[in-house]
């Protein structure tokens, strides 16, 4: 099992959303998140003085799947969720030691 | 007169009291919308108490100081005894032809905690709240009538040989507030990160939609403000102050926009929101002396002036979160000028007298408010402590939030 987390554009998560349901995951959580990058956020003005928001927001996707889908997982991200432009995100795999399911006793995969 | 005439307008002045009554959820509206999260519970909190207290100091010693009845005309100061006492034939078109006894006091009542408001708005966000109330209630209860007895009570303002004119307040109401405002946000300081060594910083209000519901009920409530200070349902005068008030409204939001895209190259509505304000605190010293051309001038300049007094008391440090001295103060001190330019009563000999009201009004506000916000300052203090400005007022002051769920720690 390998954990993908990824940092989308808020606007790309229904296509990728529903490309990775497409590939059969029905379990994944995600969540808005603020954070910087290499890309500056658009300059907001109030009462005439210009400033920059100190953070850009953005959605974090965490996905735990089995080996065989960590690379579809990956290309749904990568296909639906760039741009071209600077703030297109990141995506990080990690391995995951264990799942349980908390409502019975099932484990690994079985718990997905 | 007949009975039915008395009738339909003491009607009108209801009606009337009932939208003043409302501009006080439009003072509270825009001035949460324009300050921040965490200070939400405290704006409203004193946008509640104010014209509570306003209301029950009003019956008590306010109506009394500012109608003290004719023994004390052309004077300085009157008082007719405490709280209120009917006076013979009150409810009937002998004592008014517009309205009962009683009419007249609430009408007048729903008035007087409007100057209070205004200072609120300035002191934001910094201001302890029992020092803010025992200045408003100061304030309310002393202040305002003396100044308002001046004029509307017959004072000396009334008796100088071209009278001193302002219909509905733009002295005696929105200057009375403003002067309390800029004596206020002086003493307190700006708040913490406004100006910075490397310049300054924007605070963004928290909730537009409110401001934008704040604005709309004030205008709202300015047709009462101004239509019920005709003082009866005429229908010719009445209908003409409806017109002058929200045509001036309308060009002040012009003036704003204009002047705030040239100067900031934005679209900013908090200013166009302030504008329109300033435009109808504009027209409101002489809302039955214009024409609509003249009213539409008067809303203008007021809203543009706006923009050009927010940045003027930003440069000196003066900090306004919600633009309260730029509207009230500016915008009436420029309506009130704006009578003897245009209008019925324009000329020389008016401009004088105008001067000498904004003046001597300007004067008495200005030694009251430092007399007693000062004296506070050096015995209890006025402002919250420094970490408590940053948590916030409502966590510190009233142990709570305006958005429990959705807090965010500072």
């Amino acid at each position: 099992m390998k954990k993908v987390e990824a940092i989308i554009r808020t606007s790309r998560f229904e296509v990728i959303h529903q490309c990775i349901a497409a590939l059969g995951v029905k379990f994944l959580t995600f969540y808005e998140v603020k954070g910087m990058g290499l890309e500056h956020a658009k300059i907001e003005k109030y009462r005439g003085v210009a400033y920059e928001p100190a953070f850009i927001p953005r959605t974090k996707l965490e996905i735990v799947v089995t080996e065989e889908l960590v690379e579809p997982v990956i290309n749904c991200i990568l296909k639906e969720g760039r741009t071209g432009q600077i703030g297109d995100g990141k995506i990080f795999v990690t391995d995951v030691l264990e799942a349980y399911r908390v409502r019975n006793d099932d484990k690994g995969a079985d718990a997905l | 007169m007949n009975q039915e005439l008395f009738t339909v307008n003491n009607v009108w002045m209801m009606v009337a009291t009932i939208l003043v009554f409302i501009m006080h959820l439009g003072f509270a509206s825009l001035e949460a919308g324009l300050t921040r999260a965490k200070n939400t519970v405290n704006i409203l909190f004193k946008n509640t108490i104010i014209p509570a207290m306003g209301l029950l100091t009003y019956a008590f010693v306010g109506f009394n100081l500012m109608y003290p009845g004719e023994a004390f005309t052309g004077g300085f100061f009157g008082l007719s005894g405490l709280g209120l006492s009917l006076p013979e034939g009150w409810d009937t078109f002998n004592y008014n032809e517009g309205y009962t006894f009683f009419t007249d006091f609430i009408f007048q009542a729903m008035f007087a905690a409007t100057a209070a408001t205004i200072v609120s708005g300035a002191v934001a966000e910094r201001i302890k709240l029992g020092p803010f109330i025992i200045f408003s209630t100061l304030y309310v209860a002393i202040c305002y009538p003396i100044v308002g007895m001046w004029k509307w009570g017959g004072g000396f303002l009334d008796s100088l040989s071209t009278p001193f004119y302002d219909f509905a307040g733009s002295t005696i109401v929105h200057s009375v507030g403003g002067w309390g405002a800029l004596v206020g946000a002086y003493l307190l300081g700006p708040r913490i990160g406004k100006y910075t060594d490397k310049g300054m910083k924007a605070i963004p209000g928290h909730n537009i939609p409110m401001a934008v519901i704040g604005v709309f009920l004030l205008w709202f409530g300015w047709f009462g403000f101004n239509g019920g200070s005709v003082l009866t349902a005429d229908p010719g005068t009445v209908s003409k102050v409806f017109v002058t008030t929200s045509i001036a409204g309308a060009a002040g939001a012009f003036g704003a926009l204009l002047f705030s895209y040239i100067k900031f190259k934005s679209y900013d509505i908090t200013m166009v929101l302030n504008g329109i304000l300033a435009g109808l605190v504009g027209i409101t010293a002489g809302a039955d002396l214009m024409g609509v051309g003249e009213s539409a001038i008067i809303g203008f300049v007021g809203g543009s002036l706006v923009v050009f007094a927010v940045v003027f008391f930003d440069k000196v440090k003066i900090d306004d979160p919600v633009g309260a001295i730029s509207v009230h103060l500016v915008g009436g001190i420029w309506g009130t000028l704006a009578v003897g330019l245009f209008g019925d009563l324009a000329g020389f000999s008016q401009v004088m007298s105008q001067l000498i009201g904004i003046g001597a009004v300007g004067v008495f506000c200005v030694i009251f408010s430092f007399v007693v916000f000062y004296a506070m300052k050096k015995t209890v203090g006025i402002r919250v402590h420094e970490q408590e400005e940053v948590e916030g007022l409502d966590i510190n002051e009233h142990s709570m939030r305006a958005y429990p769920d959705f807090a965010t720690k500072e």
